[in-house]
């Protein structure tokens, strides 16, 4: 186990490293540069700010720059927010995103299991038909669609929630509905037909011979079963909450990263579009990697194979 | 002797897109305590309906028991509610399955598939059920037991794996185990193994064994009556004896034929045609169709029940005594 782990540690640093120099190499090939927009400053003014920030330098002694401020964890200063650094950018905005995120995923997992199940017992019932109908809709509207009737419909027409901002649970509600119904609605799609197949199992008709209750027969011997592909999806339905975050903060006016990841393009702030992106990057990957753990946790005949295929 | 199950003109039907399916059409038959009962005969006979009905384990809907009663102990398990029914199974009545590659939770450890019926009908604590698991993987002849409890499904080879569902069926000292087909996906020589298995486990609990198979080897190892079904009925019950030395109905004739056998040099036999559709099953014996003795009134009318002895009962219109004149006038033609 510690080897896989090591083993993946190295793969996650290497993708880190392709995902930054595609990066840079991007970014130094979009036009323009920092300080074209402002008309103000002159010819002196503008070669001081570029060799402030290292842009005189040929590309190829910033991208080294710049691996090595990775190194060292110290991100550089942002060239549109005065006085602040990437860190402090990163420090305030991502505990915002992070528990936007982290309670989407939540949201999304609890009710997109919880429904699915309902659904699979209830197999071609009314609720099944409701449930799945529902998921449907969930999984064709956009999020920024659904965001916006959602803030027309509940906080504008009802005043039942507030418009937008992050400051108190009622504020929360709205774009975490957003953004939690198109990962549910899939989940829930997936855990009914997983848990579908799951129930026809030789071992749940022996859970059954075992006089065991609905319940435990559901929850241990099928779910756990049925919870291996709604694993295997969760890698993409994290990087799909993930981006889907950068529209949700953009619409609700939450304070969160994805504010600058988007500013920081347009303004061409290099240090910013990079922070962020590596942030992001970072973060994905580790996502990733517990994903994979978790995979190994339920399914033991994975964890047999990685110590070795006995 | 004591009478431990019995089940009377049992109908079980399955409604489908296609129509209702009459899988099992009155069948009659009785367990004594201690006993071995097999059930016998081909695929798609109702063997397995019955088997799942008596443990009330047929999926409703598209099954129903629709008729007859099923008196376990004196009983009746087609009349008693759902959670009645589930303080009975794996507790009075277990069940063994045909595929032990399949009747093993893949997530699970061997230890929780094996103690969790215990501690949930009988609240024991983890150490008593941890003994007692040790002892009945024991008992089926798992080496460690100790480690092998902690272990996965997938870590175990198919003949040991039949042992543990073994283990789970008699883990709760069941007084009555299904046994569904135990040996099919297993080779000859863990057949032999789980049999004799079965053999000494009934010695050792006087547990009373329905076996239900279509391998007649294994039906003469271990049964001590034998049951023989065709399309949802029975059609001969005999002890062993009767049923392979001497057989009535043509059915279970054509069955013994055509199974090889070591004392006796010569083609085997097969019977020939296929089992008739369940969906709307012949009003006389079903077996017409492919009988060689088949007579006019066979089609059209059911044969009554003949005792032949106190064990041996046979359905077929040849055990009539117009029968014999009327095959004596053919024969003359």
């Amino acid at each position: 186990m510690l080897r896989y782990i090591l083993k993946r540690l190295l793969i996650m640093i290497v993708t880190l490293w392709i995902i930054i120099t595609v990066t840079f190499v991007l970014m130094i090939s979009i036009p323009g540069s920092p300080f074209n927009s402002e008309g103000s400053s002159n010819a002196t003014v503008q070669a001081n700010l570029e060799k402030h920030y290292n842009l005189n330098e040929p590309y190829h002694i910033q991208y080294l720059l710049y691996l090595k401020s990775i190194v060292t964890l110290d991100l550089g200063p942002s060239i549109k927010q005065p006085n602040q650094t990437v860190n402090d950018l990163l420090g305030r905005g991502f505990p915002i995103s992070f528990e936007l995120g982290i309670i989407t995923v939540a949201v999304a997992i609890v009710s997109g299991i919880t429904l699915g199940i309902i659904a699979a017992l209830r197999h071609n019932g009314i609720i099944d038909y409701l449930a799945m109908g529902l998921a449907v809709l969930g999984i064709s509207i956009p999020n920024f669609i659904l965001a916006t009737l959602l803030i027309q419909k509940i906080a504008v027409d009802w005043e039942l929630l507030p418009v937008a901002t992050w400051s108190s649970p009622a504020h929360m509600i709205l774009p975490i509905l957003a953004l939690a119904t198109g990962p549910m609605a899939i989940i829930a799609r997936l855990t009914r037909s997983t848990m579908l197949e799951v129930l026809t199992q030789d071992y749940i008709k022996m859970a059954r011979a075992k006089g065991l209750s609905p319940w435990k027969i559901t929850i241990k011997h099928a779910l756990r079963n049925a919870l291996m592909p709604v694993v295997t999806i969760m890698g993409t339905l994290l990087a799909s909450i993930l981006t889907g975050t950068f529209v949700i903060e953009k619409i609700f006016a939450i304070p969160g990263m994805g504010k600058y990841f988007v500013e920081s393009i347009n303004q061409r702030d290099y240090p910013v579009i990079m922070g962020t992106t590596v942030f992001y990057s970072a973060f994905l990957i580790f996502m990733l990697f517990l994903v994979d753990i978790a995979y190994g946790i339920l399914d033991p005949r994975i964890k047999v194979h990685k110590r070795g295929g006995e | 002797m004591e009478k431990i199950l019995e089940v009377e003109n049992l109908h079980v039907t399955f409604s489908t897109y296609g129509g209702t399916v009459k899988a099992v059409r009155g069948v009659n038959f009785y367990l004594n305590k201690g006993e071995t009962l097999a059930i016998v005969g081909e695929s798609g006979c109702g063997k397995s309906v019955t088997s799942n009905a008596i443990m009330r384990l047929i999926p409703d809907p598209p099954g129903k028991i629709s008729n007859g009663r099923i008196l376990f102990k004196g009983q009746d398990l087609t009349r008693i509610g759902e959670k009645r029914m589930r303080s009975i199974r794996g507790v009075d009545i277990s069940m063994i399955f045909q595929d032990p590659m399949t009747a093993l939770n893949p997530t699970l450890t061997i230890g929780t598939q094996l103690m969790e019926g215990l501690r949930d009908h009988y609240k024991v604590s983890a150490q008593e059920a941890k003994k007692k698991a040790l002892e009945m993987m024991t008992l089926v002849g798992i080496p460690n037991p100790e480690e092998r409890l902690k272990q996965y499904p997938h870590q175990f080879s198919g003949g040991m794996r039949q042992r543990i569902v073994i283990a789970i069926a008699l883990i709760c000292e069941p007084e009555l185990l299904i046994a569904d087909e135990p040996t099919t996906a297993l080779d000859v020589t863990i057949q032999a193994q789980i049999l004799e298995l079965f053999e000494k486990i009934q010695e050792a609990t006087g547990v009373s064994i329905i076996l239900i198979t279509h391998d007649l080897g294994v039906v003469a190892k271990i049964a001590d009556r034998i049951a023989v079904m065709y399309a949802g009925k029975i059609i001969e019950t005999g002890t062993k004896r009767d049923i392979f030395y001497r057989p009535e109905h043509p059915y279970t004739k054509g069955l013994l034929h055509s199974v090889p056998r070591l004392d006796v040099k010569g083609d085997l036999i097969p019977i020939n045609g296929t089992p008739p559709d369940l969906f709307s099953p012949p009003k006389g014996c079903a077996f017409t169709a492919r009988c060689p003795f088949a007579m006019e009134v066979c089609d059209k009318v059911y044969p009554k029940e003949s005792k032949l002895t106190d064990t041996h009962r046979v359905d077929c219109w040849l055990q009539d005594e117009r029968a014999e004149q009327l095959m004596a006038t053919t024969a003359l033609k």
